[in-house]
């Protein structure tokens, strides 16, 4: 996973609540078995649609933090949402709210997700739609969110951010209590289902 | 100390915890398909990794499957998807049930099928509407694809206890509403973030006497409220499902079995974080207008004002006026299917309703049954005539149109009455129209080509 200490960069003011991962990216591109190349894809509909939508706008090309309404990210568990997010250039997302699913599988890939009070998020969508040039500054060491004559400081899952800082593949991590895994298993009941064996054969039962 | 179902789960499922990280949870089953786990297996193998437990994973094809024409119908692109499962599976020696096996079907509907799905376990899958398992009073949750891999690595994730919520649904259901009715109520009520961050349990007197079919719609849209797990304590109506199925345990391991089941639920003074009541006598047949599964009314209702922005622009894109009975939309499509509502009590619910009539000349109108065994169920009922007798195509089992990654789709404009779980912009279709609501009243729809109270319908019936 790619380390996230802190990021510099401007923001892209989306002003919608619960957008849904089948707006961020929707169905039809995740056919692909590759794990880049969806920043292309991200927004489709809403990009191809609607020539005002703020990633379209000029002003805010180059933008590397998305600021959002509440419950950002919810439905389909895809990962291919923060994979176009970060593909298309997105080291952080600003929310008062982010749909479970979406934010851990945020969090595994470096995609860092940032949740502030409502009003706090409201001041930084005002910033940017005011001066898209506004830089803004996302601290994971010190846990703030800085911009013009804005701070604010997030909480963060302190074992995500360990492992956001670091870096650190979280595999690799479970790996370590190989041990335990294997004790755990010698206590699991006899009886549960296990499935083994080839595939199955086409009309067979 | 007295315990929640849910904590229950967890706390037998613990494999490590330590101060200040997650708990480290054993998975008992990891069901994977074809769209959520090309990614993970590429990066296990460029890891050097193995597969730790294949004999607890199982895979079928169904999200990008067409429901005719097999393999052969399917996009180039879907086509290396499928390919890649199968390369997969048999790399690590995964049980795959291809498109054509007798146990293909969607992914949701397969577990309980065959009697993976049981109670007590901890089941994953890389799709969000895996909290559908939890319906036999197992921890179910649905995972992105580095959790996949994390699983197929370690067999394990590092989780976060959730909060328990309870929700308690009370009082008989009135003839023509049921289960989906129930969780479109609640969710209209409990917001579409109402259920963040919470293990969810369906309790009361309803619940308790809904078949396992009714359970798992209902937990099935746990997530369309946000939340991480919905469950319900498994009872004789589980046990009685399970019995004799493929895969659930026989003989004196039964015995065992039940032993361990029976101690499950939780406990009398459990105490639950939150806890949301509803009074199934005051629930009517439920359906969406708008472009969440929280934008939903009454049939008898009307297309409401918009409160804010967001419900003018999902009325914008509904191409629907405040004001507006519900009852006078009509609808081009119809599709009864999904992981929520196309087992065999569903296609029961809405032959019922087709038998003997016809469906409105505009209307198309397909079933899609959720796996090939529903499927060969529903035929050896004559199902399949009732459905298409009355006009509907008759489809083979897949996610078909619920989220339109395969031939099934909406063409833009498009207005769908559809038994899924999400209406979300384009979700069938770029351009499509979902309206989301129960099989019988998506039957009635179909009949008379436009949303209609199916009470009203069988009220005609019985008057001929």
């Amino acid at each position: 996973m790619e380390a996230f200490r802190r990021h510099e960069g401007r923001m892209a003011p989306l002003d919608r609540a619960n957008v849904d991962t089948d707006q961020i990216i929707p169905k039809q591109f995740l056919k692909r078995i590759e794990r880049s190349g969806f920043g292309p894809f991200l927004f489709y509909d809403w990009r191809r649609n609607d020539p005002g939508f703020v990633l379209n706008r000029p002003e805010h090309e180059g933008a590397t933090v998305l600021v959002t309404g509440p419950n950002f990210g919810c439905g389909s568990s895809r990962e291919h949402a923060p994979w176009s997010l970060q593909d298309a250039g997105f080291r952080a997302v600003i929310a008062s709210s982010f749909a479970d699913i979406f934010r851990t599988n945020c969090l595994k890939i470096g995609l860092l997700p940032v949740i502030l009070p409502e009003a706090s998020v409201r001041r930084l969508l005002e910033l940017a739609g005011e001066d898209p040039t506004t830089p803004v500054t996302v601290d994971l060491e010190s846990m703030t969110v800085t911009a013009a004559g804005f701070a604010e400081r997030f909480e963060v899952d302190p074992y995500a951010r360990e492992c956001l800082l670091n870096g650190w593949d979280a595999v690799a991590l479970t790996l370590r209590h190989e041990d335990e895994i294997a004790a755990y298993e010698s206590r699991r009941g006899g009886w549960l289902p296990v499935v083994s064996g080839p595939s199955e054969a086409l009309g067979s039962c | 100390m007295s315990a929640t179902l849910a904590q229950k789960i967890w706390d037998r499922h613990v494999v490590r915890s330590a101060p200040g990280e997650p708990d480290l949870l054993y998975v008992d089953l990891h069901l994977i398909h074809e769209v959520t786990t090309p990614q993970a297996f590429e990066s296990l193998r460029m890891a050097g990794r193995r597969v730790r437990r294949p004999d607890l994973t199982v895979a079928t094809m169904d999200h990008n499957t067409p429901t005719r024409g097999g393999r052969a119908a399917a996009d180039e692109v879907g086509r290396r998807q499928l390919d890649a499962l199968e390369e997969n599976c048999r790399w690590a020696g995964i049980r795959l049930y291809e498109l054509g096996s007798r146990h293909q079907g969607i992914v949701h509907v397969i577990g309980p099928d065959l009697g993976l799905t049981q109670p007590g376990l901890v089941i994953v899958c890389g799709d969000s509407h895996t909290s559908t398992h939890g319906a036999f009073g197992a921890i179910a949750f649905g995972i992105g694809t580095s959790e996949v891999e994390h699983v197929l690595a370690t067999q394990c994730l590092p989780q976060r206890r959730p909060r328990d919520l309870a929700v308690t649904v009370e009082g008989e259901l009135s003839p023509g509403v049921v289960a989906k009715d129930v969780v479109l109520g609640l969710i209209a009520r409990a917001g579409i973030a109402g259920g963040q961050g919470c293990a969810v349990e369906y309790r009361g007197s309803t619940i308790r006497g809904l078949s396992m079919e009714g359970r798992m719609t209902i937990c099935n849209m746990s997530i369309e409220w946000g939340a991480r797990v919905g469950m319900v304590a498994p009872d004789d109506t589980t046990f009685a499902y399970l019995e004799g199925r493929q895969h659930a345990p026989r003989g004196a391991d039964w015995e065992r079995a039940l032993d361990e089941w029976r101690a499950l639920p939780s406990d009398p003074g459990a105490a639950f974080d939150s806890e949301i009541r509803l009074d199934a006598r005051e629930l009517e047949p439920f359906v969406t207008w708008g472009t969440n599964p929280g934008q939903a009314a009454p049939v008898s209702g009307r297309v409401p004002d918009p409160a804010d922005e967001n419900e003018e622009r999902a009325l914008g894109y509904m191409a629907l006026t405040p004001g507006t009975a519900m009852q006078d939309i009509a609808i081009d499509r119809v599709f009864i299917g999904s992981c929520t509502n196309a087992r065999l009590e569903d296609l029961r619910a809405a032959a019922a309703v087709l038998r003997g009539r016809r469906v409105h000349p505009r209307v198309r109108a397909m079933v899609v049954p959720g796996s090939a065994l529903v499927k060969l169920e529903a035929e050896s009922e004559g199902l399949d005539r009732v459905f298409t007798d009355a006009g509907f195509e008759w489809r083979d089992a897949g996610c078909s149109m619920c989220l339109g990654m395969n031939p099934d789709i909406l063409q833009p404009g498009e207005r769908c009455a559809s038994t899924s779980n999400r209406n979300f912009e384009g979700r069938q279709g770029a351009g499509g129209r979902t309206h989301l609501l129960s099989p019988p009243m998506a039957a009635a729809a179909a009949l008379t080509g436009h949303l209609v109270d199916v009470r009203e319908v069988m009220a005609e019936e019985v008057a001929r």
